[in-house]
């Protein structure tokens, strides 16, 4: 292996080599390896944790406990008829899926999974470590709001409209309290880099969660509002709304827009782990006592791979929690929620913050 | 000429080429996005089924004909004003970035700063609250 890439650094030159191949085998880890999966199994485990909730047992037809269902379902979604409503317009019904998925996947380029190299030619767990780390997942986590009200006033029915209306409503107002509460983590921490963020937590000798834990409530509910998620899933609340914004998508089109949602998920609830949770540090960072936790008997660092990975999963599990309890909200009562009890939480926390840190 | 310049940029260049350069595997990653997109829809056209043509091409009304389409009607004028709402403080918070990433270096004074700032923002806010502009109902 390593000898590979030492071929490959002498073929190509330094720069190619570390900026674009070697990213692009993480790519190809993080995305095919990692995310694609993640989802698949993700939508299972959310059928079986709600199925076990409700006293059903969930999928158990396709393999072992459902083990093969994402397979199937996968396989469904590819040989459906594609239908494009009479009178849509066409570029917008097309392109709105497209706009929801392709932002989510490239924000994983940012996010680290475990610890950067320890060594000098080690293996960093991440693709790219950039100084605006942070104002780069805010950028792309905004451009989901395109794709949906694209998609819902592509399709040109009425129940698409309002659903991405108020789809759109709905995320732009969560961005303003999640903009507000992500300010607390970067005042202590003074860097946008994410991979600055964690170390930071490190050398405070705590997950940001505690000293920030407003900040961690307030991003925890727009994190959730954001991803069109119970008990904020207004935009497809069935009811009222048929299926809000992909009322018309089928086949592959709305398999994007499914995919879209989970990635969404999976983003925030990355982002929420290394701001707030401590990335790939092990509970407790300052306690020497604990150092046995930090897993340093694997090779390279992957023991904070393994710590991001079980926080990710538990947070996950939180929003699947969250749909088999919370009923859903009205329309009027989300955004009084979001608008008028959110921000200034944010607003009173950043504050504080700030007053503390002067202080001291 | 060249030469003075050559041992002036040397030190420097790396250091910002290697800035940008850290950008290049997010361009990477959209590159990647974009062809995974582009597979998965080609794959889905070979592969779904052809459709008998008798479908019904009409937008979704719970069965009946549809009497008029979405794009003859308008919408609430509330989704507007709040996207206005939306614009004005998220500007705000691009401006709360930076500051807290330089907190340390601006101390008291830029805390002050910035507190003049939100309170106008607040302000704002009150007067928009008042007006009935964050109701719904």
């Amino acid at each position: 292996m390593s000898g590979l890439l030492a071929a490959m650094l002498e073929a190509t030159g330094p720069t190619l080599f570390h900026y674009v191949l070697v990213p692009l085998i993480k790519i190809a880890i993080v995305l095919f390896a990692g995310v694609l999966p993640l989802i698949m199994y993700l939508v299972l485990a959310e059928r079986k944790v709600l199925g076990f909730m409700q006293a059903r047992v969930g999928p158990n037809r396709v393999g072992l406990w459902g083990l093969l269902q994402p397979i199937a379902d996968v396989m469904k979604l590819l040989v459906k008829e594609d239908v494009v409503p009479r009178r849509a317009v066409r570029w917008a019904f097309v392109l709105g899926p497209c706009l929801v998925v392709a932002p989510a996947f490239v924000i994983f380029s940012v996010i680290p999974f475990g610890p950067p190299a320890a060594t000098e030619g080690g293996i960093s767990w991440f693709v790219t470590d950039i100084n605006v780390a942070l104002l780069m997942v805010l950028a792309l986590a905004t451009l989901p709001v395109y794709g949906i009200i694209l998609g819902g006033w592509g399709s040109n029915s009425k129940f698409s409209l309002l659903g991405g209306l108020r789809s759109a409503a709905q995320m732009i107002s969560y961005e303003v309290p999640q903009g507000f509460a992500l300010v607390g983590p970067l005042l202590l921490a003074g860097t946008m880099s994410l991979v600055g963020i964690v170390e930071a937590q490190r050398d405070l000798g705590m997950w940001f969660i505690v000293p920030q834990f407003v900040a961690f409530f307030v991003f925890l509910v727009a994190g959730v509002a954001e991803s069109n998620r119970n008990p904020f899933d207004l935009p497809e609340a069935e009811s009222e709304l048929v299926a809000g914004f992909h009322t018309e998508y089928t086949g592959i089109r709305f398999a994007l827009f499914f995919l879209g949602e989970y990635a969404n998920m999976i983003v925030v609830s990355s982002v929420a782990v290394t701001l707030f949770l401590g990335g790939w540090l092990r509970p407790f960072p300052s306690v020497e006592a604990l150092s046995f936790l930090d897993l340093s008997f694997l090779p390279a660092g992957l023991g904070g791979v393994v710590w991001f990975s079980l926080k990710l999963f538990v947070f996950l599990f939180v929003y699947i929690w969250f749909r088999g309890t919370f009923p859903r909200y009205r329309f009027d009562q989300l955004m009084a929620l979001g608008w008028k009890w959110m921000i200034p939480l944010a607003l009173v926390n950043l504050f504080l913050t700030g007053l503390v840190k002067v202080w001291v | 000429m060249i030469l003075a310049f050559r041992s002036y940029a040397l030190p420097i260049l790396p250091a910002i080429c290697s800035r940008v350069l850290g950008y290049l595997p997010i361009l990477v990653f959209c590159v990647v996005a974009v062809l995974f997109l582009a597979g998965t829809l080609l794959a889905a056209r070979l592969l779904r089924h052809a459709g008998s043509g008798a479908t019904d091409r009409e937008p979704y009304e719970c069965g009946n004909e549809p009497e008029s389409f979405a794009h003859d009607h308008r919408f609430s004028i509330r989704y507007y004003l709040l996207a206005v709402l939306f614009v004005i403080f998220d500007v705000e918070t691009v401006f709360l970035f930076p500051w807290a990433v330089m907190f340390d270096q601006l101390a008291l004074f830029g805390f002050i700063e910035m507190m003049v700032f939100l309170t106008i923002l607040v302000v704002g806010y009150v007067y928009v609250w008042n007006r009935g502009a964050l109701s719904w109902a």
